[in-house]
């Protein structure tokens, strides 16, 4: 509700690019009507792709003091639809419509301590937020995971920031992150601030659960765009509405419904607010839930699904099927 | 954006803004319960409440889903709120802790809460950037909780810009034309006064020496002093402090028994403590106490004194309530700014300071 969830669209400029890794931008944004962004804020942003404008959201990664500039980090998606590539093709003096900064994921001042948990790109919504809280004295570590050195974006930086509050743990040195072994360590007025990939969300959403810990002292943003298995392509079937469509990978099941002409109701587009939740009627496959807005019974139990997110996929053990074995078909009302 | 920024305020602006990076006062302790309440402070509606262990809590009184108001909520368990319409519970941190239409709870849901510091009977909020929230900056109150300082004080809602309020306070001759009848007198605008700052305090200090006590201070000096009679001399220390309390030293000694000098023992000695907590750009809250050093264990005397101060203040209400009436009616004519007025503009000095680091300095009309 906060005010600063009111939508400002302005132009950015962009003022600077960097390659931080292989596959991650860092571009710096003049805002036409500045804002200063707090911790935990983010930008929506407008894409081109294929001549089509879509809308992306980026963390700020920092902000000038006078708000003047603001600055994100683009991860080239593996099965990019397309918006991380066009910002990542961005340019110094290229101009794009952006929002000033939004606030769904506020940091709170005051908690005896802290623990900031970032997986992969998702180090992005965490920079802001360790960096107040080395400022302000908190008692906080920031936890940071991902695949090589190579790939974790702002290492260096967060080394000589945070010191031993920084603690890594990279996948090829055998040194990943073990959920367990983390939790054991927070207690009952620790606050858990966490963005990364959906697995690493959900092991830490039901150790956090399974330890009785305080539900909302965890917190987290996602990014909306992760699941269980890699997208497929599958059908989706309306009888009621005489509908029959596919889904492509590289788009959402609502989006395939809104482009077969059915009128569908939705919000957030990713996973939170259940309003574009569908039906299950029948099901040849599995569901990736990627939605947080079923519990763990209401995923298993598969009469519904969150179609901003949530795919079908032709097997649930994650191991595709052979192409041949033919894909997923879901039968859904609307 | 550039020429606003660059705008200038001269320090007569007839509406103030208000810095946020400030704590201000939003209620007495005592008005604070488990039952929540509603106040506005700098313009951002609050919803108050204890938590079972007695701590207080500031929320923005906005639901999160829709709206609605959760003043008019109920606490729940420990540190609980739920929201009078769907029955979304927050908790004293304002986050969502049971969403009843639903088995999951949506990870935005929250409602802002505000740093809270309870101190000399208040409970202080801090509504602009929380990492500044420093308790060390709530403005010295201590006679308000001192042993050595008895007293009582209530709340005015003042229909004027909160900037009124302390040009009132900052500038006591005016009690000789508003106050006549008790602490007013014709020495106030004739003896000569002190303004001295320090980028964070204000003091106007004046002495009128060998004068006869007015009625008001007649009374207090026969408390202490059964069958005083004679001249006296009285003092009025005026200190700002930033953005808005202001604690006034006042008091009367017998004549010639060293007061000027620090030997106030033979006399009596108040602090009229005020902090002034702005709600909009044209009305505030203006929480005012009178505490005095001796006969501390009389509850008649703190309560002759409330009654006798709330007089006094009703004057200053009623005269600020038609100064912004009059203001308001006439928006093409400006303050102009007499020798008395040094305090005062002291004072939006150091409130401009403030506002333009803040990057503020915008009036708010
Ligand atoms: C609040 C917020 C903050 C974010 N911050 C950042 C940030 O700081 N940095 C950053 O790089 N990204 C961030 N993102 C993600 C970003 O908005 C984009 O989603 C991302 O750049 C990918 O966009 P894309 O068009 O390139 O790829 P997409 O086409 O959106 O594909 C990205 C991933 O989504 C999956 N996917 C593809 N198609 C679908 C589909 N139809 N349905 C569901 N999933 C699909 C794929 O597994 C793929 O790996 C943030 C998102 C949110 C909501
Ligand atoms: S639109 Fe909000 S969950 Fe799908
Ligand atoms: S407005 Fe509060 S629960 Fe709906
Ligand atoms: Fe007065």
């Amino acid at each position: 509700m906060a005010a600063s969830n009111i939508e400002v669209w302005q132009t950015g400029t962009v003022v600077e690019t960097e390659a931080v890794t292989a596959e991650t931008r860092r571009l710096v944004l003049s805002q036409s009507q500045p804002k200063k962004a707090e911790p935990g804020s983010h930008i929506d942003v407008m894409v081109t792709i294929n001549g089509e404008r879509q809308r992306r959201s980026y963390s700020v990664v920092d902000s000038s003091e006078d708000g003047l500039r603001v600055a994100i980090s683009v991860f080239r998606a593996p099965q990019s639809r397309g918006g991380s590539v066009f910002m990542q093709g961005l340019n110094v003096g290229d101009q794009l419509e952006i929002t000033q900064p939004l606030q769904n994921f506020p940091l709170r001042v005051g908690a005896p301590r802290y623990v900031l948990l970032a997986g992969g790109i998702g180090i992005t919504a965490m920079l802001n937020m360790a960096r107040v809280l080395r400022n302000i004295k908190a008692d906080y570590t920031l936890v940071y995971a991902g695949r090589s050195r190579a790939a974790m974006a702002y290492l260096p930086q967060l080394e000589a920031l945070h010191g031993d509050a920084l603690h890594v743990h990279v996948d090829d040195e055998g040194t990943a992150l073990k959920v367990d072994a983390l939790l054991a360590g927070v207690d009952a007025d620790t606050e858990l601030y966490m963005c990364g990939p959906i697995r690493l969300m959900d092991a830490v959403k039901r150790g956090w659960d399974a330890r009785g810990l305080s539900v909302p002292n965890l917190r987290y943003e996602t990014f909306g765009n992760s699941g269980w298995f890699d997208p497929e392509e599958f059908v989706v079937r309306v009888p009621r509405l005489g509908v029959e469509t596919t889904v492509g990978s590289g788009e959402s099941m609502l989006e395939a419904l809104e482009g077969a002409g059915v009128d569908m109701m939705f919000d957030c587009r990713k996973g939170e607010c259940g309003l574009c939740e569908v039906r299950l009627l029948g099901l040849e496959g599995a569901v990736d839930h990627r939605d947080v807005f079923y519990s763990e019974r209401q995923q298993h139990a598969a009469a519904k699904m969150c179609c901003c997110v949530s795919r079908a996929v032709s097997s649930g053990t994650g191991a595709r099927k052979d192409p041949a074995g033919g894909r997923a078909v879901v039968t859904i009302d609307v | 954006m550039t020429a606003m920024m660059q705008s200038v305020s001269s320090t007569t602006n007839k509406v103030l803004g208000y810095p946020l990076n400030a704590w201000y006062v939003a209620a007495w302790d005592h008005e604070v319960t488990r039952k929540p309440m509603s106040r506005r402070i700098a313009d951002r509606p609050l919803a108050l409440y204890r938590t079972e262990d007695g701590k207080a809590v500031a929320l923005a009184d906005a639901c999160w889903h829709r709206l609605a108001p959760l003043s008019m909520g109920k606490t729940l368990g420990k540190d609980e709120i739920q929201c009078p319409y769907h029955g979304i519970v927050y908790n004293s941190a304002g986050r969502c802790v049971s969403m009843p239409a639903q088995e999951t709870i949506n990870p935005s849901a929250t409602v802002p809460s505000f740093p809270v510091v309870e101190r000399y009977r208040y409970v202080w909020v801090w509504l602009g950037d929380a990492t500044q929230a420093d308790p060390t900056l709530i403005p010295d109150m201590h006679q308000m909780s001192s042993e050595e300082w008895a007293g009582d004080g209530e709340t005015i809602f003042a229909p004027c810009n909160y900037q009124l309020v302390l040009d009132n306070l900052m500038d006591l001759t005016h009690e000789e034309f508003v106050h006549s009848s008790s602490i007013g007198q014709d020495e106030l605008s004739e003896s000569d006064f002190k303004v001295t700052q320090d980028g964070n305090t204000v003091t106007v200090s004046r002495w009128m020496l060998d004068i006869d006590a007015p009625p008001f201070w007649l009374k207090n000096m026969r408390d202490k002093f059964p069958g005083f009679e004679g001249k006296v001399d009285r003092w009025q220390i005026i200190t700002f402090q930033s953005p808005s309390t202001i604690n006034i030293d006042v008091g009367v000694a017998k004549a010639g028994t060293g007061a000027p000098e620090g030997d106030r023992s033979q006399g009596v000695n108040g602090f009229v403590m005020n902090t002034i907590s702005p709600e909009s750009a044209k009305t505030c809250h203006y929480f005012w106490a009178f505490m005095r050093n001796y006969r501390l264990d009389s509850q008649l005397i703190t309560t002759q004194l409330r009654k006798g101060v709330h007089g006094v203040f009703g004057e200053d209400e009623a005269m600020l309530k038609a100064q912004q009436e009059a203001i308001d009616a006439n928006p093409d004519y400006e303050f102009y700014n007499l020798n008395i007025d040094a305090g005062g503009m002291w004072v939006r000095r150091l409130i401009e300071r403030q506002l333009t680091a803040e990057g503020r300095l915008i009036p708010t009309v």
